[in-house]
């Protein structure tokens, strides 16, 4: 075998080590009253010698004269106030840690359970969020905190710690010192009253601080310490590829159940994992023809697959037709080397009845190690699984009575003409259509009652139990027999059934997430079609967040539900840590909403939320996990669609450049033809001027005097584009005449008309409508200018007004060559010309301005074919 | 038209601009001072005592607008704003200071040549002469009869008014609110609308065609304009 690091444990090795994370130091005591705060204080005050900016998040000093002396000399950050039943409660302000920024923050007490309301419930999960955010952290621990020794410490002490922190915290601490005193010197201290002990509790705690339980805490916690610095000593060796002791490739697997002694095991393989030094997995089975509809017991089986997560292990749920078979098909596909499984509870003939899992699984093991861990009773009763029809179980047996009662009864009208052995058929049939249709209670209740109404009834001598042939108890016995056994494999047939739609639903529901996925072209398709299927599948309402310069924000969400600000920071908290957040989770679990975080191979694309329609309903752990595969095809949507929207952008940024480059080189062609025609009439004037006639000379100055003209309109042009695309244009409105609106726009035509035909038709009685009344002179220009230009000098223009609902209707009529339908909504675009005729010239900017003035009067304007030939341009302007 | 070599002082900050009137005007038989900036101007007004100042506004030191109104502290010189501003907050702002007319830069010679003259003749005109004259536009103050083309027509108090106002300053932009305040009085100085009504059916009754009139010209956002 190559002797080469293992490249897990090197990563490892660099994200706990190399990364930006703070490093984490826990003082770990075996009881309160060792000294871990001073030990602190103590270590903090050298740091401080050292050059580091210390400061303190929390501390408890309880009063103690040397612990206060400590404190003093250390920048303490004020805490947060939390309220909670009218007692002011304070906690350690996170926030105002992370603003500070400083190089080391000392926290006290590091299993402690926050106010409710707070971030997070405990307070190792705000030390996780300061150590995120690259600040080291000096925290304090007993010993009996710990989630793995929870128990043990119950069963040594007596006492039940409620304050735990799972295991991986510690394992996570970059140090751990160990805080020793020997239990005699504790207990002086004690009865010197220099432990604190608060004095609700004090009976309590003279009772846990007994030499004994000291003792076995002490040792506990040194052990603990030793467990570490000996998995430091592996790690060590596996990062630099020194062979050792160790069994290579361990992998335990732990059986949850319903069970509310799984938890127990679940500890228990927690510390056989870790002496092992060994991975490990927490299974739960669901079997298919018997799923778990209890919801407490699936919370039971949720709560224990998430303490086994905190306590290190992988937690997974899987479906199958048996427990032993499931099992063993994991543990053989994953390296599974030893299974752990509870020591059953049943009695003994129930076993023998339905086979014990425990037995099966050793019987099928093969070369996997089975531990069997024994159970202590009496901590708490299974809840035993009621019947799977929980709603109404006695109308139910009541039909099946029912049905029994009807086969009677044709049996009573066709007896005289039928064998009794052909009668019970009818029984038969009513025992399939209660297995069928009422379930397997009823069909056995079904079974027993159609045996008994047989002998009753149909079997001489008729009313009573009493049979005069023996030949029927073989009868009544098989009818019994072949009763049961159909009631049983109809029952499991119709169970099986509706698991499997069950899980078809899940998968149906599924598939139809991806086939609207692919469907969808944007963003907001994506979205749309995410939260109708989640919130269809989930019966739930859905948010999706997405980030914007770096920070989230409500992109969508189901109709009627708009997330608040609490929500939102729900949201930006997963998004940020790239967990989990709100209900249901550790981070902020009083909110309304669990936010998951949108991960792809790339990165987070966003964050899903979902909300339960009505409080106190949690989701099933197999819920999670479908809401798991609906989040990466969700993630993978977004993301999709967020690079189609990108691609899009980058191509509307192509099409922008192109643009620029038509402006420049319409600019520069319209800028250059009139400065060339003035340059050359000038240049022609001065050169010639002796030989130049009259006419020639005449031709040349008014060709310049045009082209200048020309030059001056298109500056002006370009200057009222400019003014309408950054917005700096103001109206100014006023009631005004479009009579005399028309007419002074024909006037500064003035010359450019030369004696074209222009009809004006305006009523006398025209109301005067609110415009600017320049600006809007200017479109009148630019409209009757491009109907001169494009219309034949011998036809008429045009101009008319109508009022129509409220609106003014001006109307300027060509019969020139007409736009192509193409075009029609084009020409108002910037720089789109027309390609005919060729002799025309502008910019394409008149139409453009034009469209900008009138769209800031609040009104539009349009281009619409004449009939009989030519153009209509209507400019539609509001009366208020 | 220069009878009596009449003196004109151009103050543009521009040599060009300023080489281009000296040999337009010189060449109509005025007598061209230049100046360069807003001081200059002043100076020169006491100086070269000119008949009629050409005056940009975008001067190097002082605004245009400023000289214009230092210079109607003291004198009622008439005063041709030539600017490249064409917003009509600049050009009311222009007049309101006393300039009597305002173009835009690029002009045509001959459009400042006419409102030169329109200026010039202010000076002359006397203030009370009992019968105006503007192309076919014939009013009689004395008696209040206002003919167009030899026919009379019948007008308002209200029309009799403006229009004599712009009879009286036939050439000259007079703006909407100097309208305002002679005709209606200072309250109604921001009636816009009522004016407008008032011009339109004015318009009606002397233009003959009221769609492209001849007479009242409109200056877009500033005033009205007689032209004879």
């Amino acid at each position: 075998m190559e002797l080469r690091p293992d490249p897990d444990e090197l990563l490892k090795h660099v994200e706990s080590e190399e990364t930006q994370r703070g490093k984490l130091k826990i003082f770990l005591g075996y009881v309160a009253g060792v000294g871990k705060t001073y030990a602190m204080l103590e270590a903090a005050h050298q740091r401080k010698e050292q050059g580091w900016d210390v400061v303190v998040g929390y501390i408890e000093t309880h009063k103690r004269a040397e612990t206060e002396e400590l404190l003093a000399g250390h920048e303490v950050l004020p805490r947060k106030q939390a309220e909670y039943h009218n007692v002011t409660l304070t906690e350690l302000d996170v926030d105002a840690v992370i603003r500070r920024r400083p190089q080391l923050v000392l926290v006290d007490e590091f299993a402690h359970t926050n106010a409710p309301g707070s971030r997070h419930p405990k307070r190792f999960q705000d030390v996780e969020e300061i150590l995120d955010a690259g600040i080291d952290v000096y925290t304090t621990l007993n010993i009996q905190h710990l989630e793995s020794l929870n128990d043990i410490v119950a069963q040594v002490t007596g006492v039940i710690v409620r304050e735990t922190i799972p295991d991986r915290v510690i394992d996570e601490a970059s140090e751990i010192e160990v805080i020793d005193l020997p239990p005699d010197e504790l207990l002086v201290r004690l009865q010197e009253g220099k432990v604190y002990i608060p004095e609700q509790a004090s009976r309590a705690l003279q009772k846990f601080f007994r030499k004994g339980n000291l003792t076995a805490l002490r040792e506990m916690s040194l052990r603990r310490a030793a467990e570490r610095v000996d998995d430091q000593m592996r790690s060590y060796m596996q990062t630099r590829a020194i062979s050792g002791p160790w069994a290579a490739g361990e992998r335990l697997l732990v059986c949850i159940s319903p069970n509310p002694l799984a938890e127990k095991l679940v500890r228990t393989t927690r510390r056989l994992a870790d002496e092992l030094n060994a991975e490990w997995v927490a299974v739960y089975v669901e079997i298919a023809s018997k799923p778990e509809n209890n919801p407490a017991n699936r919370e039971r089986i949720g709560r224990t697959l998430q303490l086994a997560e905190e306590l290190g292990a992988k937690s997974l749920t899987l479906a199958g037709r048996s427990i032993h078979e499931v099992v063993l098909d994991y543990a053989r596909r994953n390296n599974i080397t030893k299974v752990v499984i509870g020591k059953p509870l049943k009695p003994r003939w129930q076993e023998i009845i339905k086979g014990s899992v425990v037995d099966q699984l050793i019987y099928a093991s093969g070369d996997i190690d089975v531990y069997v861990i024994s159970a202590q009773t009496g901590l708490g009763k299974p809840i035993i699984p009621s019947d799977w029809q929980p709603h109404r179980p006695i109308g139910r047996y009541l039909s099946s009575i029912g049905l029994v009662a009807l086969s009677t009864l044709l049996g009573i009208v066709v007896r005289g003409n039928l064998e009794p052995a052909n009668l019970v058929m009818l029984y038969l049939a009513s025992v399939v259509i209660s297995a069928i249709y009422l379930g397997r209670g009823p069909s056995l209740l079904a079974a027993i009652a159609g045996v008994l109404a047989f002998d009753f009834f149909l079997v001489p001598p008729y009313l009573t139990l009493a049979v005069s042939d023996t030949q029927y108890l073989i009868t009544f016995s098989m009818l019994l027999v072949v009763s049961l056994v159909i009631s049983s494999l109809t029952a499991q047939g119709r169970e099986q059934a509706e698991a499997a739609i069950r899980r078809e639903a899940q998968t149906s529901a599924l598939y139809n997430l991806g086939r609207d996925l692919t469907s969808a072209t944007d963003l907001a398709d994506v979205s749309q079609i995410i939260i109708a299927n989640i919130g269809h599948a989930f019966g739930r309402e859905v948010a999706i967040f997405l980030p914007e310069n770096g920070h989230i924000r409500p992109f969508a969400s189901s109709p009627g539900y708009q997330p608040g600000e609490n929500e939102l920071a729900v949201a930006a908290w997963a998004f940020e840590h790239d967990q989990p957040a709100g209900r249901g989770t550790d981070t902020l679990p009083a909110a309304s909403l669990r936010c998951q975080p949108l991960k792809t191979a790339n990165g987070l694309v966003g964050v899903l939320g979902i909300r339960p329609k009505e409080l106190g309903s949690f989701l099933t752990p197999e819920q999670r996990q479908t809401l798991a595969a609906f989040s990466n095809q969700a993630a993978l949507a977004i993301e999709r669609a967020s690079l189609a929207e990108q691609a899009q952008q980058a191509e509307l940024l192509q099409a922008t450049e192109k643009l620029q480059t038509a402006l420049l080189n319409s600019i520069s062609h319209d800028l250059r033809t009139p400065l060339v025609a003035i340059t050359g009439a000038l240049s022609a004037l001065d050169d010639n001027n002796d030989t130049l006639d009259d006419t020639s000379r005449r031709a040349l100055i008014e060709n310049a005097h045009n082209e200048s003209e020309r030059l001056n309109r298109l500056v002006g042009n370009l200057l009222n584009m400019t003014r309408i695309e950054s917005g700096a244009i103001k109206l100014h409105l006023e009631l005004e005449d479009i009579q005399d609106l028309v007419g002074t726009a024909l006037e500064q035509l003035g010359p450019r008309l030369a004696n074209r035909n222009i009809q004006v038709n305006i009523p006398a009685d025209f109301p005067l409508a609110p415009m600017d009344f320049t600006l809007m002179t200017q479109v009148l220009v630019n409209v009757l200018d491009n109907a001169v230009k494009y219309s034949p000098a011998d036809s008429a223009i045009e101009v008319s007004a109508e009022l129509r609902e409220e609106t003014v209707h001006i109307h300027v009529a060509d019969r020139g060559v007409g736009i192509p339908p193409d075009d029609l909504s084009r020409v108002f675009d910037k720089f789109y010309r027309v390609q005919r005729p060729e002799s025309v010239s502008g910019t394409g900017l008149g139409l453009s301005i034009s469209k900008g003035i009138v769209e800031a009067h609040r009104g539009t304007i349009h281009a619409r074919a004449r009939e009989n030939g030519g153009t209509v341009i209507t400019i539609e302007l509001p009366l208020s | 038209m220069a009878d009596s070599n009449q003196r004109i002082l151009v103050v543009d900050d521009e040599p060009p601009i300023r080489r281009y009137l000296r040999a337009a005007l010189s060449a109509q038989g005025f007598t061209i001072y230049e100046a360069a900036s807003g001081q200059e101007a002043l100076n020169a007004v006491i100086a070269d005592r000119p008949d009629i100042i050409i005056l940009d506004l975008g001067l190097p030191d002082i605004d245009g607008i400023e000289v214009t109104r230092q210079l109607r502290e003291w004198s009622q010189i008439p005063i041709i704003i030539l600017s490249v501003r064409e917003a009509e907050q600049d050009k009311i702002a222009a007049l309101d200071a006393g300039a009597d007319d305002y173009l835009t830069k690029p002009f045509g010679t001959g459009e400042l040549m006419a409102r030169m003259r329109v200026a010039l003749r202010r000076l002359t005109s006397k203030p009370d002469e009992p019968i105006l004259q503007v192309g076919g536009l014939h009013m009689d103050i004395s008696r209040r009869i206002v003919s167009v083309d030899g026919d009379q027509i019948t007008l308002t108090p209200t029309e009799y008014e403006i229009l004599r106002l712009l009879m009286q300053n036939a050439g000259k932009v007079i703006t909407h609110h100097h309208l305002l305040r002679q005709v209606w009085g200072t309250a109604y100085e921001s009636e816009m609308h009522i004016l407008r009504v008032n011009i339109s059916n004015l318009r009606r009754k002397i233009e003959p065609d009221p769609a492209r009139p001849t007479y009242i010209h409109t200056e877009p956002g500033v005033g009205y304009r007689l032209k004879g």
